[in-house]
């Protein structure tokens, strides 16, 4: 079962010269390149995504009771929304460098909009009746937010996180143009040798992660949230 | 078992000359309110929309806060203690229940207990002990609301209220979303349950047949936060202070003040014991006049025979129909030692 180690340059190796799709090719740079940057993509993707979360929850719990933060906030996380990612990843390069910290800021850009909006649209979510006989039993504001708003906010909050893995396996790819990291960067060599198992297996495999990640964040949807399942 | 659901008996709510207008009006919303609730009894709130009965209702936990005068609970001003701890220690039921949705019907008991630091095995004792006091069956403390029924859920709803066995219980239209049976076994229920529990009892309804089922006191509002009369419902019914309090009370106040009373009790006050003719219609000495008057109705007969409430067969006394007239028509209410309130047939 084991592979020849000659797998310099990535994308030679096996004799694949003519065919579509080449399983030794895959086989060969599994562990040397193909594995290295599924993993630096998973933890990319994580970590944007949780520095957003912790970013738009903060914002969020602050906004829900300041209407010129939320408005303020609000414009902001939409411009970098709007940015095209392309763009704003090379941008930021002269600001921050030519690092990883440069992909992990922009992605994180991106998931805000996502993640404070659909936090502060669960916060205020909460019924009425709810925070009145909240309010009525001696609970205090702030008990009230976090007792109460907040877990109420998570299905709210889970939807938006499902949107923004997604979007941040997606865009991640994009990056590697400015930055060698992630999934980008065997997609973007294979593509600028025109090598087709290379642009499918890279391809499939972001695909895949997302899926798997969609999956991943659906299950601990329900496990935070078991009372939205609960019915008669 | 009465002991350990309640070791905290009601305490006296007495409002002194309370006014409240809010910021921009003219006219208070509750105007110069001077009334004494006793310890241990249910007083109903009634009157119109804008009459500010539940804005009485939350003054007395300062969900609304007032501007002149005095509340009292037990004595002591309701602006003397700290507004959290204030409210811990008042029951709070409304009509739309509020039940957390995220919490299970155990953590929803729980909330002010594990505010006030219950231990988690003292709070899960105390949700099973009031399960069993609202009539739920265990397995529903790991339940979720949106998995009860509207009745369940305001059942849920007084177990939370009662969690950490207050002295006084404040209920805005508590049954008012209930469809018609369930809210009649519902407050049949929580008559029973206060009768163990003597809590005393703020109860906000627009019913006024409700406030006379539930009230030992019901105090009428108008327009304008003004308190028009307060008294029982036989005060209300046999003695209406002016127009405005006779009107709301109904034109068929006659019969509802008929349902106060209990046939055994005109056996009684009467005292006489006219022979009735053999073919007389019966009834249980547990029924009330106005089930009397019916049956005497639908007989065509002028007096009713009235029988011992487990023994159909044994007859306590007669009632005729002048009899019941006379209990009707009697302006002043009898002394409280004759009359039987709605509140505790």
């Amino acid at each position: 079962m084991s592979f020849p180690t000659q797998v310099i340059p990535n994308f030679s190796g096996p004799n694949c010269a003519g065919q579509f799709f080449c399983w030794d090719w895959v086989g060969a740079n599994w562990f040397s390149v193909l594995q290295p940057a599924l993993i630096q993509h998973i933890w990319i993707s994580a970590l944007a995504v949780l520095f957003g979360l912790v970013i738009s929850i903060a914002a969020a719990l602050y906004a829900v009771r300041n209407s010129w933060f939320e408005k303020g906030f609000s414009a902001l996380a939409t411009f970098l929304y709007t940015v095209p990612a392309l763009a704003f990843f090379l941008l930021m390069v002269p600001i921050t460098g030519l690092n990883v910290g440069t992909v992990l800021i922009g992605l994180t850009g991106y998931t805000l909009l996502l993640l404070f909006a659909n936090t502060v649209t669960g916060l205020r979510a909460a019924p009425p009746e709810t925070i009145a006989a909240a309010d009525g039993m001696g609970l205090t504001r702030n008990q009230v937010l976090f007792k109460v708003q907040l877990p109420l906010a998570l299905p709210s909050i889970m939807a938006g996180i499902r949107i923004a893995v997604v979007t941040v396996i997606s865009l991640e790819t994009v990056a590697a143009q400015v930055v060698q990291a992630g999934l980008g960067t065997p997609l973007f060599n294979a593509q600028r040798n025109v090598f087709t198992t290379g642009l499918i297996t890279t391809g499939l495999l972001a695909i895949a992660l997302a899926l798997v990640a969609d999956a991943l964040v659906v299950q601990l949807q329900k496990l935070v949230t078991p009372w939205v399942q609960a019915r008669r | 078992m009465t002991e350990a659901h309640s070791q905290r008996p009601g305490v006296e709510i007495e409002f002194r000359s309370v006014t409240k207008t809010y910021p921009g009006q003219d006219t208070p919303a509750i105007d110069n309110l001077s009334l004494t609730v006793p310890a241990g009894d249910i007083c109903c709130l009634v009157g119109p929309s804008g009459g500010g009965k539940t804005t009485a209702m939350k003054l007395v936990n300062r969900l609304i806060d007032f501007n002149e005068g005095e509340i009292l609970i037990g004595g002591s001003g309701v602006r003397d203690v700290d507004i959290t701890a204030l409210r811990r220690d008042i029951g709070y039921v409304i009509q739309q229940v509020g039940l957390f949705p995220h919490m299970t019907i155990e953590a929803n008991i729980g909330v002010v207990p594990r505010l006030l630091g219950w231990s988690a095995d003292r709070i899960k004792a105390r949700a099973v002990e009031l399960l069993d006091l609202v009539r739920l069956d265990q397995n529903f403390a790991k339940r979720y609301p949106s998995q009860l029924s509207g009745g369940q859920q305001q059942r849920v709803g007084l177990a939370r209220a009662l969690a950490v066995d207050p002295p006084v219980m404040l209920m805005d239209e508590p049954f008012g979303a209930l469809d018609p049976i369930t809210r009649n076994e519902i407050q049949d229920e929580f008559l029973k349950l206060q009768n163990e529990i003597a809590k005393t009892v703020i109860f906000v309804t627009h019913d006024i047949d409700e406030a006379i089922k539930m009230g030992d006191r019901i105090a009428v509002l108008r327009q304008g936060g003004v308190l028009a009369q307060y008294g029982t419902a036989d005060e209300l019914l046999g003695s209406p202070a002016d127009e405005y309090v006779a009107d709301f009370v109904g034109a068929d106040r006659g019969l509802k003040r008929l349902s106060l009373r209990l046939m055994r009790d005109l056996v009684k006050v009467s005292g006489e014991n006219h022979a009735a003719p053999a073919d007389a219609p019966t009834v249980k000495g547990s029924a009330t006049l106005r089930t009397g008057l019916s049956v005497l109705f639908a007989s065509g007969s002028r007096v009713l025979k009235v029988t011992h409430d487990d023994d159909s067969a044994t007859v306590i006394g007669t009632v005729t129909l002048d009899q019941l007239q006379d209990a009707v028509y009697e302006t002043a209410p009898k002394a409280p030692t004759d009359v039987v309130v709605a509140g505790e047939a």
